[in-house]
C-alpha cells in the first residue's frame, strides 16, 4: 500500500510542476523587465555617456508617461515582423536610422513568407512570443481586434498630434473599428493593373490596351485581345479560324491570359477588378454583417472565367495551383495577367527575362474601371514589452522620414503621397511606367478592401465553390447562393 | 541471478518492494514523457473541446456540446471523414500487400543485409522533404516521373487534379512506408519454423500455396499488430497533405475539398480560423474512433492467439 501512496506523491508533485510552467507566462513580463534593467546596468557600462544623452533627448522630445517608467539607458528592442522579402532592406535601413534617432531603442526586423507569417503569428499569440510591432492585413486584423490581442493607438496619436489626413484619403479610416478605434498606421497602398508580356503583345499586331473594355457576354475588347495572344499548339491564335483548345496542353501553346491564383473569397488580384466593374461588391461598407455572393454580377464574372478556360483562352487553374499564376506568365504560358503593385519590382526586375509593360485594368459595364484599394499598416500587440516605444517605431514607419526610403526602394507605393511621389520617380528611372496603377486613385475608380471578422471563414466556404466554377464541375449560377446562405450565416453568427 | 532469488530467504514482500526501487529510475523518463506530452495535452485538448477556446487571445468559455453538434452538421467534417477513409483503405490496402511481398522476397530470397537496410531507407527521409520533392516530380510540366507516366499514356495533374490527389499521397505514403511495414513483417516471418516450408516443399506445394496455408495464417498476430501500427498511422495523415497540396500555388487540402483529411481540417480550425474549441472537438471524436478500431481489429485478428501454439 505504501507504494501507492508514493506514487500518488509523485503525481501530485508533477502536476504541481506542470502548473508552475503554466502559470509562468503570467508572471513573465513583470519579471523580464527587471532582469533586462540589470542586464543594462552591468553591460553597457561603456556607454554611459550616451545612455544619459538618448535619456534626455527622450524626455525633450514626448515625456510621454510611459517612457518615464523605464529606467535611465534600459536599451529596449523592438520585435518586429514583416512579409514582404523585397521590402524588408529598406525596413532595416529604416531600423538603422531610427536607432541613430533614438539609441536606446533597437529594433530586430524578420520576414516569414505570406503563409507562414499569419500561422505563425496565430501560434505566437497562443504561446505569448508574439512579435512588439508586426505588418497588419486588412483581411486579418478584424479577428486580432476581437481577440483582444493589438493596443489602439488613438491615446499616442492624441498626445502626439499625428496627423492622419496626411495619408492616402481613405487609407487610415480602414484601420479605425465601428468604435472608433484605431489598430495601425498607414505604411502603404496597392491597386490592380494588367501585366502584359510585351513580345507577345507585339506577335499578336500590339493591339491597344491602354483603353479596354470588358463585359461578361462576349469579353468586349479586353476577351479580343486576350483571343489575340492566345497560340495553340499549331501556332493558330485564338481569334483565328481552326483554332484547336484542345492542343493547349502543347508546351508551345500560350494562353491569352493567365490567372494570378486561386480566385478565394475577394479575388484581389484575380476576378475583383472584372466583377466590381461589373457592378459587384463583396460587402455594403466595412464590418458589414452582410456579403453579396449571391449577386449576378459575381456568377455572371466567374462563369465567364470558367467559360474561358474551357475555351482554351485563360489558364486551367490546375496549372495554376502546379505551379503558381505568376511563374506561368513568367515563363510565357501566359501573355497578359492581373497583378498587384507591390509585385511591380518582381516582374520589371532584373531578374525576369519577360519584358513587361502595365495597362489599367478593363472598363466593365457599369462604365468604369475598379481595382481593389488595400492599404497596410503596423499595428502593435497588446503583449509588446514596451507600447511607448513601440509607438515610437510605428510613428516612425508612418512618417515621411520612413516612407521615403520605402518609396524610394520602388517595391510599393507608400502611404504619404510625397513618399509615392518618390516611388513613381524611381520607378520611372528604372524605366518602369507605373501609371497603370495610380491612375485608379487619380480617377478615383478603387473600392475599398471588404473588411469584415470573418475573413478566414469566408475564404474557407467561397474558395473551394470558386475552384469547382473554374474546373468546370459547376455552374456559378447554381453554387454561388447556397454560397451566399453560408457565408451570411457565418458574418451573422 | 536466479540463485540468489531462490537464496534469499523468507523475505518475499521485501523482493517485490525491492523490485519497485529499482524499477522507478527506468520507468520515469518514459512516465514524463508519457505525462506531459501525451496525458496532460490529451485532457486538456478534451477539455477544450468544450469551449469556444480563441488561440489568438488564448481565452474561452464553456460551451458544452455546442462543438460536437456543430461537428455533425458540418459538411466540411463529413467530407474530410470520407476523404480520409479513402485515403486510409487506398494506403493500408497497397501498403499490406507490397510489405507482404518484399518482406517473403527478403526472408526467401536474401540474406545481405545491405539490402535489408536498402529497403528501409524511404523511412528514413522525413515526410516534408518527400512531400516537397514529389510536388516537383509530380509536376504535370515539369516532373520526370510525371513525363515517365505521360509516355505510358497516363496524364494527370497528380496533386492539382480533384480525383488524382488523395491516390497520389496514397501512393506516396505506401512507397515511403513500405519498407519499415516490410521490416516489422519480416520479423514476424522469421518466427515461423522453416520446417514447415520443408514439410510442404516435400508434399509438392507451390510457393502459392505455401503462403497461403503457411504464412499468412501463422503471421496473424504480426500483421494484427503491424495493421493497427498503420492503420492509426494512416488516419494521421498530415504533413504529405499539407506540404504537396500547398505546393506553388495551390491551397492545403485542396484542390477544392479534395484532400482536406480530417488532420488537416483540424490545423485548418485551429490556426487558419482560430476556432481550437471546434478543432479540439474533431481531434477527440478521431481519439475516439480510433480507440474503436484499434479495439475491433485486435478482436477480429485474434492477434492474443498464436496458431503456432
Amino acid at each position: 500500500m505504501k507504494n501507492w501512496r508514493n506514487l500518488l506523491a509523485l503525481l501530485l508533485a508533477f502536476g504541481l510542476i506542470a502548473a508552475a510552467c503554466g502559470s509562468d507566462s503570467s508572471t513573465d513580463s513583470a519579471s523580464e523587465s527587471d532582469a533586462s534593467s540589470e542586464d543594462s546596468s552591468s553591460d553597457d557600462s561603456s556607454s554611459d555617456d550616451e545612455a544619459m544623452e538618448d535619456d534626455d533627448a527622450m524626455e525633450d522630445e514626448d515625456g510621454d508617461a510611459m517612457a518615464d517608467d523605464e529606467p535611465a539607458g534600459d536599451a529596449i528592442t523592438i520585435d518586429y515582423w514583416l512579409w514582404d522579402g523585397n521590402q524588408q532592406p529598406f525596413y532595416e535601413q529604416c531600423a538603422a536610422d531610427f536607432t541613430a534617432a533614438n539609441p536606446n531603442i533597437e529594433v530586430v526586423v524578420s520576414q516569414f513568407g505570406w503563409g507562414d507569417y499569419w500561422d505563425g503569428l496565430t501560434a505566437a499569440f497562443a504561446t505569448r512570443t508574439a512579435p512588439d510591432v508586426f505588418t497588419d492585413h486588412l483581411a486579418r486584423y478584424p479577428e486580432f481586434v476581437e481577440s483582444g490581442v493589438l493596443v489602439p493607438l488613438n491615446d499616442f496619436v492624441e498626445a502626439d498630434g499625428v496627423d492622419v489626413t496626411n495619408y492616402f484619403p481613405g487609407l487610415a479610416e480602414l484601420w479605425t473599428s465601428p468604435e472608433g478605434e484605431r489598430y495601425g498606421l498607414p505604411k502603404d497602398w496597392d491597386t490592380i493593373a494588367l501585366v502584359v508580356n510585351d513580345d507577345m503583345a507585339a506577335a499578336a499586331g500590339s493591339p491597344d490596351l491602354s483603353n479596354l473594355t470588358w463585359n461578361p457576354e462576349d469579353g468586349g475588347t479586353f476577351g479580343e485581345a486576350v483571343k489575340a495572344m492566345t497560340v495553340d499548339g499549331n501556332g493558330v491564335r485564338g481569334n483565328e479560324d481552326g483554332f484547336d483548345a484542345s492542343t493547349m496542353g502543347d508546351d508551345s501553346a500560350v494562353y491569352g491570359f493567365g490567372l494570378e491564383g486561386n480566385f478565394g473569397a475577394f479575388g484581389q488580384t484575380t476576378f475583383s477588378a472584372f466583377a466590381a466593374s461589373n457592378g459587384w461588391t463583396a460587402v455594403d461598407g466595412v464590418w458589414a454583417d452582410e456579403a453579396n455572393y449571391a449577386d449576378p454580377a459575381l456568377a455572371e464574372t466567374i462563369q465567364w472565367f470558367a467559360d474561358w478556360i474551357a475555351a482554351g483562352f485563360i489558364t486551367p487553374i490546375a496549372d495554376v495551383q502546379e505551379l503558381g499564376g505568376t511563374t506561368l506568365f513568367q515563363t510565357g504560358k501566359a501573355a497578359m495577367q492581373t497583378n498587384g503593385s507591390w509585385m511591380i519590382s518582381t516582374l520589371s526586375g532584373d531578374a525576369t527575362e519577360v519584358p513587361v509593360s502595365y495597362a489599367p485594368t478593363p472598363v466593365g459595364p457599369a462604365g468604369a474601371r475598379a481595382s481593389m484599394f488595400n492599404g497596410l499598416a503596423d499595428s502593435i500587440t497588446a503583449s509588446a514589452e514596451d507600447p511607448a516605444a513601440a509607438w515610437e517605431w510605428v510613428k516612425y514607419m508612418a512618417s515621411p522620414a520612413c516612407q521615403e526610403v520605402v518609396g524610394g526602394g520602388a517595391v510599393v507605393f507608400p502611404a504619404i503621397p510625397s513618399a509615392t511621389k518618390i516611388a513613381q520617380d524611381a520607378h520611372a528611372a528604372n524605366g518602369v511606367d507605373v501609371s497603370a496603377f495610380t491612375t485608379h486613385v487619380d480617377d478615383n475608380t478603387t473600392f475599398l478592401f471588404p473588411i469584415t471578422d470573418s475573413a478566414s471563414a469566408i475564404e474557407a466556404i467561397v474558395g473551394p465553390a470558386m475552384e469547382s466554377v473554374l474546373r468546370g464541375d459547376a455552374t456559378a449560377a447554381d453554387i454561388l447562393p447556397g454560397i451566399a446562405e453560408q457565408v451570411n450565416a457565418e458574418l451573422a453568427g | 541471478m536466479a540463485a540468489t532469488t531462490s537464496e534469499r530467504p523468507k523475505g518475499a514482500k521485501l523482493n517485490l518492494y525491492g523490485g519497485w526501487r529499482a524499477a522507478w529510475p527506468f520507468l520515469l523518463p518514459s512516465f514524463l514523457g508519457f505525462l506531459f506530452f501525451f496525458l496532460i495535452p490529451s485532457v486538456r485538448g478534451i477539455y477544450l473541446s468544450f469551449t469556444d477556446w480563441n488561440l489568438i487571445a488564448n481565452d474561452g468559455d464553456w460551451v458544452g456540446m455546442e462543438n460536437y453538434d456543430r461537428m455533425v452538421d458540418d459538411p466540411l467534417f463529413w467530407n474530410a471523414v470520407k476523404v480520409t477513409a479513402y485515403y486510409v483503405t487506398l494506403n493500408i490496402v497497397t501498403q499490406t500487400i507490397l510489405a507482404i511481398m518484399i518482406a517473403v522476397a527478403m526472408d526467401r530470397l536474401t540474406k545481405s543485409s545491405v539490402v535489408r537496410s536498402v529497403i528501409m531507407l524511404p523511412y528514413l527521409i522525413p515526410n516534408v522533404v518527400v512531400a516537397l520533392i514529389f510536388v516537383w516530380l509530380l509536376n504535370s510540366n515539369l516532373g520526370i516521373i510525371a513525363d515517365l507516366f505521360s509516355f505510358f499514356g497516363i496524364d494527370s495533374n497528380y496533386f492539382a487534379g480533384p480525383d488524382a490527389v488523395i491516390p497520389t499521397i496514397a501512393g506516396i505514403n505506401t512507397w515511403r512506408h513500405m519498407g519499415y511495414t516490410a521490416l516489422l513483417i519480416f520479423a514476424g516471418l522469421q518466427t515461423i519454423p522453416k520446417s514447415l516450408y520443408e514439410a510442404a516443399a516435400l508434399d509438392g506445394a507451390s510457393e502459392l500455396q505455401m503462403m497461403r496455408n503457411i504464412t499468412v495464417p501463422l503471421l496473424r498476430p504480426v500483421l494484427a499488430l503491424v495493421l493497427v501500427i498503420t492503420v492509426i498511422g494512416s488516419f494521421q495523415v498530415f504533413d504529405t497533405v499539407q506540404v504537396a497540396t500547398g505546393g506553388f500555388g495551390g491551397r492545403p487540402g485542396g484542390p477544392g475539398d479534395s484532400s482536406r483529411v480530417i488532420y488537416v481540417y483540424i490545423y485548418e480550425l485551429a490556426f487558419g480560423r482560430n476556432e481550437l474549441g471546434r478543432s479540439s472537438a474533431i481531434a477527440v471524436a478521431l481519439l475516439v474512433f480510433l480507440m474503436f478500431v484499434t479495439f475491433f481489429q485486435l478482436k477480429i485478428l485474434r492477434a492474443n492467439e498464436s496458431d503456432l501454439a
